[in-house]
Parts: structure tokens; C-alpha cells; sequence
């Protein structure tokens, strides 16, 4: 019976619940508490994926992995499980599933391992390039010591998580163009990805679409974290700045990035939707909020939301132990 | 002088000074007192980053930039803006994500 339940909770949080979590307005006023439920999407889809198959193919050895995996590890060491299975019609089936859970579970660890070492030795490569090429900004007012200036004239900005101290690159093209407001607001903003650490939760939601490219609601779980922690750095910034040079800030760097690939709009996978029939373009949560904002949702809510994130990740432990 | 800071002096006297320069060369145009030796360690870390190249043949060796610092340049800013497959989720590149599309339409909404 908790088989069943296993796997109703991983088709559900295979296909339905990601489409929905992505479809969801409320997310613009609680893009923390967001972030929150994804990753317990995420984690318990994982776990979810791998414990049914497994917890089925042991199903002769038990009724819980509590109690099935202990007595195929015996059984495995005595050479009883042979005669154990032979007595099961399932039999191939069963190996088949334990072999493939194995299998995936294993998959998903070497991609989460592979990921991470790309990402350190090509973001480590990258910046020796920029420390070679970029200078500290001559402004005072920008905060020298953890920001570089290339010498481009595309106004450009993002930052470089590190090991040992984070970078925010600027163009030259930004400082140019931008006012000193817009400037400072757009450090703020990729401050508060390097404080808040969104590269890793990135990291891992590349990683698991990566690892599981054949599941489409990876990629939406991807698309979505990433705009969510674009919400996040916004709020952060808007503490301190203001919110149309924020805005502005961000327009002008999109459109120089349309002329820079020389390729608007036709980019494949991009984020933002394309231009509709009537020529208008949907925009994107991000910018509602930004050009409307609407108060963050209340405390309870957000709690209850948290709640049930945690009681998500909870589910597959219960149903399998 | 950082072997970082190093590099970085030696790489900008390559990229302004074009043509060839031996080890010798380079200590004496670089401020400060340098050890040729530590301009041969710099050179050859630089060369096998793929920053330098040394022409063979005969003593005493030359080196040079690969490519220019404009071209380098272009080469981060394709790695940044994604036009290199793979490398946007590394870099964790923020501000951007957003296309020219949704740029336009709101710079309208802005009444620009």
C-alpha cells in the first residue's frame, strides 16, 4: 500500500504539482517562502523517484525499506535471496526496479559531483581571465575591493561566486550609461545573490535537470528558481535603492544584451517568452512585481506554506521506513 | 609583488607592446626589481594557462600574447551573455535574465 502512495507522491511531483507551483501567482509575494516549497518539490520528487522503484523490487523482504533492506542486505550475504525471488512471478521485473533505482540514485550524485566541479574549475578560470583583464572601479562610490570594471562597452553586470571572496563584475558600457543611482542598484542587486548564495541553489537545480533532462518539469524548476532568486535580489536591492533605477537599470542592460548576441528574440530557451501575436510580450512575475508591487503575503500564510514545504519532504521518509 | 599582480603587469606589457619580447626585455621594462627568473616562472605560467606563446628555435626564447586583450575581452563577454553553451547556469549570471522582448515592453510601460 505505501508503495502505491510512493509512487502516486512521485508522478504527482513528477509532472502536476512543479506545472502548478510554476503557474502560481502568489509566489511574486513570497518568493522566499517559494523557494522554500521548490526545493521540497525537488527533494522529495528525488527521493520519491528512486524509493518507489526500490521499495517495490524489495517487496518480498518486507513491507517498509526499514524492514525489506536489512533482510535482502542478509539475504544478499547469505545467498538466500535467490530462493527468496524464485518463489516471486515478479522476479525480473523486481531486480530490474531495485537495479534502477540503484542506478538512478547513483547517476544522481556523480551529476550533482560533476556539476559542481565544472562550475569551480571553469568560474576559477574565468576569473583569473577577469583579474587579468578588469580593474577595480575608479569611483569611489562604488565599493572597490570586491568589484571589477571590463573594458567593453556592452553595459553588463553579474557576479562571480568564489571560495575565497565573491566578485561583482561591471562593464565599462554600465558605468557609462547607467546614472551613479542605477549603478549602485545594480550592485546591490548582485550583492544579495553572492550573500544569499543563489549560485547554489542554482547549482542544484542545474544539476537535477541535468541529471533528469528527460523529465520537462526539471527545466520549469530550473526556469523558476532562477527567476525567483532574481525576485529575492530585487527586494534586497530595493531596501536601500530606488526602484525605478533598479528598473531601468535592468531594462537597459536587457536590451544592450539583444544587440550584444546580435540575435533578439530568437535565442532558443530563454526566459522570457516570445512576442505574442498582437505584438505585446507577457512579462515575466519578475517585472509585475517590480512595476507593480503588491504587498508580501501574510505571515501565517507564508508559515502554513513553509509547513507544508517541510511535511512534502517528510513523506517519502514515512512512507519508506 | 602577488604572482597574481605579476601576471597581470607582464600581460599588459604583452598586450601593449606587441611584438615578441625576450625575458630579459620584459624584466627591464617592468617597475621594480625583478629576478629574470621570476619573469621566466610568470612567462611559463602564462604559457601553459594559454596566454603566452613562446616562439622556438633559438635562445634566448621570445614570447608574446596569444591574442590580443580586446579579443579576451569578447571571449568573457560571450562566456557571460551564454553564447557559450553550458557556461551561463556556471557563471550564475543575474542581472540579464531578461530578453530585448520584455526590455522593450517595458521600457513602453515606463513611458520612455
Amino acid at each position: 500500500m505505501s508503495v502505491l502512495l510512493l509512487a502516486t507522491l512521485a508522478v504527482a511531483l513528477a509532472w502536476p504539482v512543479p506545472v502548478l507551483l510554476d503557474r502560481a501567482r502568489w509566489v511574486r509575494r513570497a518568493p522566499g517562502t517559494a523557494m522554500v516549497l521548490w526545493q521540497a518539490v525537488a527533494l522529495a520528487g528525488g527521493l520519491s523517484l528512486i524509493g518507489t522503484p526500490l521499495a517495490w523490487g524489495l517487496g518480498p523482504f518486507g513491507d517498509h525499506l526499514g524492514e525489506s533492506l536489512p533482510a535482502f542486505v542478509a539475504a544478499l550475504s547469505d545467498g538466500t535471496w535467490v530462493d527468496r525471488l524464485e518463489e516471486d512471478v515478479w522476479m525480473p521485473a523486481r531486480i530490474a526496479a531495485v537495479t534502477g533505482a540503484v542506478l538512478l540514485a547513483g547517476h544522481l550524485v556523480l551529476t550533482l559531483a560533476v556539476t559542481a566541479w565544472r562550475t569551480v574549475t571553469q568560474r576559477r578560470r574565468h576569473r583569473q581571465m577577469v583579474e587579468l583583464l578588469a580593474t577595480p572601479p575608479a569611483e569611489r562610490t562604488v565599493e572597490q575591493a570586491h568589484t571589477r570594471v571590463l573594458p567593453h562597452d556592452v553595459p553588463l553586470a553579474y557576479c562571480l561566486p568564489g571560495l575565497n571572496g565573491s566578485l561583482t563584475v561591471l562593464s565599462q558600457g554600465l558605468i557609462d550609461q547607467l546614472s551613479e543611482r542605477e549603478v549602485n542598484a545594480v550592485v546591490a542587486h548582485e550583492r544579495a545573490h553572492l550573500r544569499q548564495r543563489h549560485d547554489l541553489l542554482r547549482l542544484a537545480f542545474e544539476s537535477w535537470h541535468r541529471a533528469v533532462a528527460w523529465l520537462p518539469t526539471t527545466a520549469t524548476a530550473r526556469r523558476a528558481v532562477a527567476q525567483l532568486t532574481e525576485m529575492l535580489a530585487d527586494d534586497a536591492a530595493l531596501k536601500s535603492h530606488d526602484r525605478t533605477d533598479l528598473v531601468r537599470a535592468i531594462v537597459l542592460t536587457g536590451e544592450a544584451e539583444g544587440v550584444a548576441r546580435g540575435t533578439a528574440g530568437t535565442d532558443a530557451g530563454r526566459t522570457v517568452p516570445n512576442v505574442q501575436e498582437d505584438g505585446s510580450v507577457p512579462l515575466t512575475l519578475r517585472f509585475y512585481r517590480l512595476l507593480d508591487p503588491v504587498p508580501p503575503l501574510s505571515l501565517t500564510v507564508r508559515l502554513g506554506v513553509i509547513v507544508t514545504a517541510l511535511g512534502l519532504m517528510a513523506l517519502p521518509v514515512v512512507l519508506l521506513a | 609583488m602577488a604572482l597574481g599582480d605579476l601576471e597581470r603587469s607582464v600581460m599588459d606589457l604583452l598586450w601593449d607592446r606587441p611584438g615578441p619580447h625576450t625575458a630579459n626585455e620584459v624584466r627591464d621594462t617592468l617597475a621594480g626589481d625583478l629576478a629574470v627568473t621570476t619573469v621566466l616562472t610568470v612567462l611559463s605560467r602564462l604559457e601553459k594557462k594559454g596566454l603566452v606563446q613562446r616562439d622556438g628555435g633559438r635562445r634566448p626564447h621570445r614570447y608574446g600574447a596569444v591574442s590580443s586583450r580586446e579579443d579576451h575581452t569578447v571571449g568573457l563577454l560571450n562566456e557571460v551573455l551564454g553564447s557559450v553553451p553550458d557556461r551561463q547556469a556556471v557563471l550564475a549570471r543575474f542581472l540579464g535574465g531578461i530578453g530585448p522582448d520584455e526590455a522593450a515592453a517595458v521600457r513602453r510601460l515606463l513611458g520612455d
